[in-house]
């Protein structure tokens, strides 16, 4: 690839010949500001944010479709592009419900963040204004359409992370919305409740329905982890809160997955606090279950597994392990089986 | 697995996730990959979109025959003659890779003589696939370069297993689709440590990194670290385990996260076995059906309360972390295993279960594997490495056998056609085969407690064709009851053209229609794996 030179407020820039501004600039370390822009997917340059002047232009260009070109000379927060963002978010916020106290999205929230940053208090426009119903008839994702901004990251993601292609545009001028073929409830369309959609979401339209009003964004910690389901091995982020696991996050860096998940992935972690779990070890004596000290429970098994092998030798020993446990568990298991009870009757369901 | 060692020398995926996407064709068989393995999937459709060739083999019409160019529907327990068939129309057609079978192959007389009757009008009588379609598969498969096989269970369990797998790496060698990116033949795992569990020699006849207890150096080896003698026959696999149990011969069972009383085939003769069991301990996170069976059960970590490694279906060693505390007094398994052994050899002493961590744990796993040689904790950060890692410096391999196979020459084994154990007949005329869906997992612990899934998924419903329905009296949801020569199961129909004719299939995330109850536990003689994938069942009204 040849390389062009530019100036981005006035420093030497050398990027790709065919990359973008937005490219460029983070390439310098130069921030603009985006909102429809997601860096996994193709650029829509659908809500002019990421506006730039670009010297001898005679209007402000996207930065995220923009190619660079040899000699350009870049602004990225002159008085005009700032004036510019004000105007794209006054717009924003004349048909965006200021609920921000109890939105689900505060603290995590782009539209939030650039009025912040470029001190838009109110809009000046008055004008109609949506109003949908919450949409939280399917088991997993809520979805507020007043508070959609029509950036489509949403189409993209569905379209080109997940090539399920569930949702596009419906409608046109003021009643364009993000919607299902035909409009339909989700739960009645090909959306497979990967949550895709929900992961690349800007602002509070599109949030995970089981994590409402459980935690503040700024409450949870996020722990990278790896799925408990198949094989993929695809890295997610729990978001815990007081202990508990209020939602999953993409991790964008996951080397399988690149910040894809399934509907197991994303919304199937509520059986790590299902009120089913064994929290106590369990002895049976006379056919019922009793709970048990660790101490007892542990010397009655290893009592007994002591006298079965000098009763029947060591092959009356098995071990199944587990495609759950870790690799260090099962290591532990085979040597135990080994090494302690002296048999190699231990598996696993790997033929399961 | 096996299939993969004896070809290549290392029965892992050849390559890496993301290069699937790089493969110029596709040949999917036995997965239905949008519903088991939902992330890989999204690197065939996405290939496809981009003018990739798609040929899915599956007697079903899963969701990617539906973007495949050839879907091959062929009668469940035939692939092997539906590969043997392709590879005779490569060879016949002249599309091999001459210069790969030259160069890093042996016994390639032997395997194309083995596979010259399979033409394709004798493999459609074999396997119900129209002659005509198996040549357009094969000429797909053999003029995209680089084409990348995708395989799951559906190759594995079947008393063929073994030599299904052979003969997908053969297909691959004849084609020189072995060792570069968006090639290979790509075993894909179903629980998100099968292959780490292998790895560590969570297996009857193999100590970690698949070194054989068979082979004197290796136990020696084992024997020194561990500072005992160590048993030198191969014990006994899951499926030996409770037929031993029911036989009187294996007397106490310690088992650790699973559920054999749903995931095995022919349950009842598994309640007999674990009954018949003098002692059974159960450590899991949830009181399993197989817990419910036990004389004593330990609570385990769930995955998220703990740290420690992941191995995936490309090889790749992930870390966990803890994010919660455990319920109540449950432990992480390592832990309690630790404890069990210290017990269990009061008398006896000498092997070393003292360990402060997980990591401390890897370092004794990389001392004595050599393909995790390099891996440590600390190494793993984000994105993890791709055994085999030898040493600490090793950036791990994320395309196995590049200029040769691991074993040297890649080994072309000719395999000839067997069908499945049992087949339909005037008793029992339908074909049942088994798999998983989107919504839940294996054997639903932890999906069906998760009212959304539950809730998009409520209920087992058996797919049947609608002409099999329609002459059987069963409408789209009626109650039927399906029997094999093992058990009955009642559930609900799903009438719809999906399955082929004459072919069923059920879900096993179900107890209440546990489909196990109905499967043929006939293994493979190799593999050892059972032949889940194809029963003999007959279907009523209920």
């Amino acid at each position: 690839m040849s390389k062009v030179s530019l100036k981005i407020d006035g420093q030497t820039v050398q990027a790709e010949a065919g990359s973008t501004i937005l490219q460029a600039a983070e390439g310098a370390g130069i921030h603009i500001p985006t909102l429809c822009y997601h860096p996994v997917l193709p650029a829509e340059g659908a809500c002019r944010i990421c506006v730039v002047e670009v010297a001898k232009q005679r209007l402000l260009l996207p930065a995220c479709t923009y190619p660079v070109a040899e000699g350009m000379e870049v602004l990225t927060e002159s008085p005009q592009v700032v004036e510019a963002r004000r105007f794209v978010l006054e717009l924003l916020l004349s048909d965006h419900p200021q609920d921000c106290l109890t939105c689900e999205a505060n603290g995590d929230c782009e539209l939030q963040d650039l009025a912040y940053r470029y001190q838009v208090k109110r809009s000046r426009f008055q004008g109609e204004v949506h109003r949908y119903p919450l949409d939280e008839a399917n088991p997993f994702i809520a979805r507020d359409m007043t508070k959609c901004i029509l950036c489509r990251r949403c189409v993209g993601a569905c379209r080109d992370i997940q090539a399920v292609d569930a949702i596009g545009l419906a409608h046109r001028g003021f009643d364009t919305k993000v919607a299902a073929a035909f409009d339909a409830p989700l739960q009645d369309s090909t959306c497979v409740f990967c949550g895709q959609c929900v992961a690349v979401c800007p602002v509070g339209a599109l949030t995970e329905k089981n994590a409402r009003f459980l935690g503040r964004s700024w409450e949870m910690t996020r722990v990278t982890t790896v799925c408990p389901y198949c094989g993929v091995g695809c890295l997610l982020d729990l978001n815990v809160k007081d202990n508990r696991i209020i939602k999953v996050t993409s991790n964008w860096e996951g080397p399988a997955n690149r910040g894809a998940t399934c509907v197991k992935g994303r919304f199937g972690y509520e059986f790590v606090h299902s009120p089913d779990r064994l929290t106590r070890p369990l002895i049976k004596a006379n056919g019922a279950f009793v709970e048990a000290s660790w101490e007892e429970a542990l010397d009655l098994v290893a009592r007994r597994l002591a006298e079965i092998k000098g009763q029947h030798g060591p092959d009356s020993l098995a071990v199944l392990a587990s495609a759950k446990c870790t690799n260090e568990e099962n290591y532990l298991l085979q040597k135990f089986a080994r090494a302690v009870l002296g048999t190699n009757n231990v598996d696993h369901c790997a033929r399961l | 697995m096996s299939g993969l060692g004896t070809a290549f020398g290392s029965g892992a995926m050849t390559n890496s996730i993301q290069d699937l996407g790089l493969a110029r064709a596709f040949l999917v068989i036995g997965s239905n990959t949008t519903e088991q393995h939902p992330v890989i999937a999204l690197q065939i459709k996405r290939a496809v979109r981009k003018g990739a060739r798609l040929i899915v083999a599956d007697p079903r019409a899963i969701e990617l025959a539906e973007l495949a160019d050839v879907h091959l529907s062929h009668q469940p327990g035939t692939d092997l003659g539906l590969l043997n068939g392709l590879a005779q129309v490569i060879l016949e057609e002249g599309l091999w890779d001459r210069d790969f079978v030259a160069r890093r192959t042996e016994n390639f007389d032997a395997f194309r003589a083995s596979v010259a009757p399979y033409t394709p009008e004798f493999v459609e009588r074999l396997t119900g696939v129209p002659a005509e379609k198996i040549r357009q598969a094969a000429r797909l498969y053999a003029t995209s370069r680089p084409a990348a096989i995708v395989y799951a269970m559906g190759i594995t369990q079947h008393v063929a297993g073994h030599r299904n797998v052979l003969a997908l790496a053969n297909l691959a060698m004849l084609t020189g689709n072995v060792g570069m990116e968006g090639s290979g033949v790509n075993p894909l795992r179903g629980q998100n440590n099968v292959q780490g569990a292998c790895d560590m020699g969570a297996l009857p006849d193999v100590y970690t990194g698949y070194q054989k207890v068979v082979n004197p150096e290796a136990r020696a080896k084992f024997e020194e670290a561990w500072g005992v003698p160590l048993p030198a026959e191969c014990g006994l696999t899951v499926v030996e385990m409770t037929r031993a149990a029911a036989e009187g011969k294996v007397k106490a069972m310690y088992v650790v996260g699973e559920n054999p009383m749903l995931s095995d085939p022919d349950l009842h003769h598994v309640r007999e076995a674990l009954e018949s069991l003098d002692f059974l301990v159960v450590q899991d996170i949830f009181l399993t059906e197989t817990a419910q069976l036990a004389d004593v059960v330990l609570p385990g970590a769930s995955f998220a309360e703990k740290d420690g490694t992941y191995t995936n279906t490309e090889r790749r060693v992930q870390l966990i972390r803890k994010a919660v505390e455990p319920p109540g007094q449950a432990r992480p398994d390592w832990w309690a295993v630790a404890e069990l052994a210290e017990r269990v050899q009061r008398d006896r002493g000498p092997v070393s279960f003292y360990y402060n961590s997980p990591a401390q744990i890897m370092e004794e796993i990389a001392s004595l594997t050599p393909a995790y040689g390099g891996i440590r904790h600390e190494r793993l950060g984000i994105q993890g490495l791709q055994w085999p890692c030898p040493t600490a410096d090793h950036p791990g391999t994320p395309v196995l056998h590049r200029e040769r196979f691991t074993r040297g020459l890649g080994l072309f084994a000719p395999v000839e056609f067997m069908p499945a154990d049992e087949l339909p007949d005037g008793e029992y005329p339908l074909i049942l085969t088994t798999g998983r869906l989107l919504q839940h997992y294996h054997m639903g612990s932890m999906t069906r407690r998760v009212p959304g899934l539950n809730q998009l998924v409520p209920q087992e419903l058996m797919e049947i064709n609608p002409v099999d329905a329609t002459r059987l009296g069963l409408p789209d949801g009626a109650p039927a009851r399906v029997r094999s020569r093992r058990g009955e199961v009642l559930t609900r129909v799903r009438v719809t053209d999906r399955p082929r004719l004459g072919v069923v299939f059920m879900t096993f995330h179900f107890a209440e229609a546990a489909a196990n109850l109905l499967t043929n536990p006939a293994l493979d003689p190799t593999a050892k794996i059972p032949e889940f994938k194809a029963c003999a069942v007959r279907v009523e009204p209920a």
